[in-house]
Formats: structure tokens, C-alpha cells, sequence
């Protein structure tokens, strides 16, 4: 029987940042057993062991990590392939690809609950007005809260230099080729932006309705901006997206007299995707809506101040 | 193109989590709800894995089918789009199979 791991098979699964270890001879096993973990609704959990009993009795564990009430199979192919004197093993891994973005973002998630900021992940495509809505956000509540802005776009500063006029700080991340914000980019910038504690933190994404839908960065909470001359089939065409959002600002509707654009038709399609999210109809320049949307802002900073208050 | 970060992620991840040896083949598990497209992540795999340990290694890809419980009348169904309806009319269905992003295994010489 092995040493290591317990099993009587010539190679067992290492489990991660386990010491590789040898067996005296070769053959192959699986065991295509099927098992469940019954666990509550939420999101993936750290890697954690469990045990498989193999035909001869033997038990081995190895760690893994999946998401909560999701059903999962497992198969190890515990193996060697001898050929032209070259040794193959297979390393069952079973880990996560977002795992590193995973750990980056809760590591955010905790410095910011520790400062008692409420930070708001702004998602949208490019020109739904995400800019025009934080220079006019920050004019309005200035006085009320101290508000810091992560502005992510490919290139430039402009919408830094935007958005440090209204006098709020800013930091630019220029992410080059890349196409959204991940939690180690909001990690650097929270470092350099240094944000105060009990305030409020903006981080504008790159304009895309892909990708940035994926990354976790750590946010209190995720908000799309659609507007109203984009059409009011974004969520059915961007269902990723718009389900990862809790509050949908509808911006531009000081253009509705001008455009066919139906308002409860939208309202209808984001909640096929999403029935809990939110649709706040708004205009980032008439002003329209946004004493709801300073209402909604007010709220996620008074509730991380209290949560932290009474833990 | 997200799929490049999530190229990057699975060679990060495998070159931490393997620490010698020359990967040879590389299983991946893809859900068809995950919002990932196969095929972009085999483009970027061998651009990824230049210059690394994986260089070389072959890239193999399960797709795993959606399964979806209908809120309403509670069945199970096979779903193969995001925005699936359930065949009793309802379009709000929990997830239950389809949003996996795994590195499975590995095969290092």
C-alpha cells in the first residue's frame, strides 16, 4: 500500500502542492464512483478532501473545490504509461480556473469590508454613458459621502481626467489588450488609491458586455448601465452580464420621444434573465431618476457601515 | 475575448499546482452555460503555453451539458442555452450543471 496517499495503486492523484511519490509497480485502476456534496445555495467554496473507498478497500482522499448544489462526478485515472522508456502520470487536479481570481477578489472583498467601503462594480458596453453618470454622481453627492473612482479602459486617461475634475480621486488602469478588469488589477489600484474608510468606491469597467461579466473583483455589489439607444434586447442578447448585476440603470431616457424604444418591453427581457435585478430608468444628463439611484447608493454604504458596526 | 485570461488562468494554475515535469496533455472541463467558447480557449492554448511547461502539450476539452430544475413545476431538464425555457412556460430555471470551468487533470512526463 502506498505511504502517501493510502491507495494500493502504482500512482494516486496528487492532491495540490503534494510531494510526487512512486509505486513499486505498474497498473491501472479507476473507479467511476458517482458522489454528491449537499451543500446550500451559493457560490464555489475553498478546495477541500473527501475520500473514495477503491475495490480492494483501499481509501485515499484528494482536495477539490465546486460550486454549491451542483451535482459532480469524478474520475481518476490513476495511471502509467510506460513507452520508449518515458513515464506518463496523470495528476488529477480538479481545480478551478477562475480560482486565482477567485482568492484576488475575496482578498479585496475583505480589505474593503474591513474599511467599511461600499464598492460598486460599473459594467456596461462602450458609450452608454457610465462616465457621464459618475462625473454627474460625484458632483451630486459631494459633501455627502467621499467618493473614489478605478477607471479601466484600454487606453488614455481621459475619462481619469474626467472624473478627477469633479474632484474625486481617480486612479487609471490602462488594461492594454485586455478586455475587462480582474481582481488583482482592483488590487493594485486599491492600494495606490488608498480609498478612506465608510467611503464609496466606483470602479468603471471596460466598456464590453462580455467579458468583464466572468471576473469577481471583489465588489459590494454589480450594477449594468444599458441606455436606451442601444436597443432593449442588450439583456437577451448579453444574458451573462445582466445576470450577474443586481441593479440595471436605464440611462438616456431623455431620448425615448425620439427613438422606438419600449421601457417595459426592456424591463420584461431583463427579468427572463434575471428576475431579482432591479430597472431603475434614468437620465445621466436631465437627471431623471437618480435621486432612486443616490437612494440605492446611499443604502449599500449605510449597510456596510452598519455590518461592520454590529458583525 | 475573455478566453485569453482564462487561458492564462489554466497555465498559471496548472504550473502552480504541478511544480516539474513536462505537461503532455491537459483535460479541461467547459459547461455550455459557462459563457466560455471552446474553440477560443484551443486558439489561445498554444500561444498561452509558449515558453512554459506546457509547451507542446495536447489540449482536450469536456463539454459538459447544461441540467436545469424549473422553478415552477420543479422538473429536471436538459438545457443547452443560458436562456432556456422550461417546456411548462417558465423561464426562470436554477442551474444545476453547465457553468463548470475546471482544469481536470493533467499528464506530465
Amino acid at each position: 500500500m502506498c505511504a502517501t496517499c493510502g491507495c494500493s495503486g502504482t500512482l494516486a492523484p496528487e492532491p495540490l502542492g503534494a510531494t510526487p511519490h512512486e509505486h513499486g509497480a505498474d497498473h491501472d485502476h479507476s473507479h467511476p464512483g458517482e458522489h454528491r456534496h449537499e451543500h446550500g445555495p451559493g457560490e464555489a467554496h475553498d478546495p477541500h478532501s473527501h475520500e473514495h473507498r477503491h475495490p480492494d478497500g483501499a481509501v485515499h482522499s484528494h482536495p477539490h473545490s465546486h460550486r454549491h448544489g451542483e451535482e459532480h462526478v469524478h474520475e481518476h485515472s490513476h495511471h502509467v504509461e510506460v513507452g520508449e522508456g518515458t513515464t506518463a502520470r496523470t495528476i488529477a487536479l480538479e481545480r478551478e480556473i477562475l480560482e486565482k481570481n477567485r482568492l484576488l477578489a475575496e482578498r479585496n472583498r475583505g480589505w474593503l469590508t474591513g474599511r467599511e467601503i461600499f464598492a460598486v462594480n460599473l459594467m456596461s458596453s462602450p458609450g452608454s454613458g457610465k462616465t457621464t453618470l459618475l462625473e454627474r454622481t460625484v458632483r451630486d453627492l459631494q459633501g455627502q459621502m467621499t467618493i473614489s473612482v478605478v477607471e479601466g479602459d484600454q487606453e488614455t486617461r481621459i475619462d481619469a481626467e474626467r472624473i478627477r475634475s469633479t474632484g474625486a480621486r481617480v486612479v487609471q488602469i490602462n488594461t492594454g489588450t485586455g478586455c475587462h478588469l480582474d481582481a488583482q488589477m482592483l488590487g493594485r489600484a486599491l492600494e495606490e488609491l488608498r480609498p478612506p474608510m465608510g467611503s464609496l468606491l466606483f470602479v468603471e469597467n471596460v466598456g464590453n458586455l462580455v467579458c468583464p461579466a466572468l471576473f469577481d473583483l471583489g465588489e459590494s455589489g454589480r450594477v449594468v448601465i444599458a441606455s436606451t439607444t442601444e436597443g432593449e434586447d442588450k439583456p437577451l442578447k448579453y444574458p451573462h452580464m445582466f445576470r450577474s448585476a443586481e441593479l440595471i440603470l436605464l440611462n438616456k431616457v431623455d431620448l425615448l420621444p425620439y427613438l422606438p424604444f419600449d421601457v417595459d418591453r426592456f424591463g420584461a427581457h431583463v427579468r427572463q434573465v434575471n428576475p431579482g435585478a432591479r430597472v431603475l430608468p434614468i437620465s445621466a444628463t436631465r437627471g431623471d431618476g437618480l435621486e432612486a439611484w443616490y437612494r440605492w447608493l446611499r443604502s449599500g454604504n449605510e449597510g456596510r457601515r452598519r455590518s461592520c458596526a454590529n458583525p | 475575448m475573455h478566453e485569453l485570461s482564462i487561458t492564462e488562468g489554466v497555465i498559471d494554475g496548472i504550473c502552480e499546482a504541478v511544480p516539474e515535469g513536462q505537461v503532455r496533455l491537459v483535460t479541461l472541463e467547459i459547461g455550455r452555460l459557462s459563457g466560455v467558447v471552446p474553440d477560443s480557449v484551443r486558439f489561445c492554448f498554444d500561444l498561452c503555453a509558449r515558453g512554459t511547461r506546457l509547451e507542446g502539450a495536447s489540449l482536450e476539452i469536456v463539454e459538459v451539458p447544461g441540467r436545469a430544475r424549473c422553478g415552477s413545476c420543479k422538473r429536471e431538464l436538459d438545457v443547452d442555452e443560458v436562456l432556456a425555457v422550461c417546456p411548462c412556460g417558465n423561464p426562470f430555471l436554477e442551474v444545476l450543471r453547465g457553468q463548470e470551468l475546471r482544469i481536470r487533470s493533467v499528464e506530465v512526463t
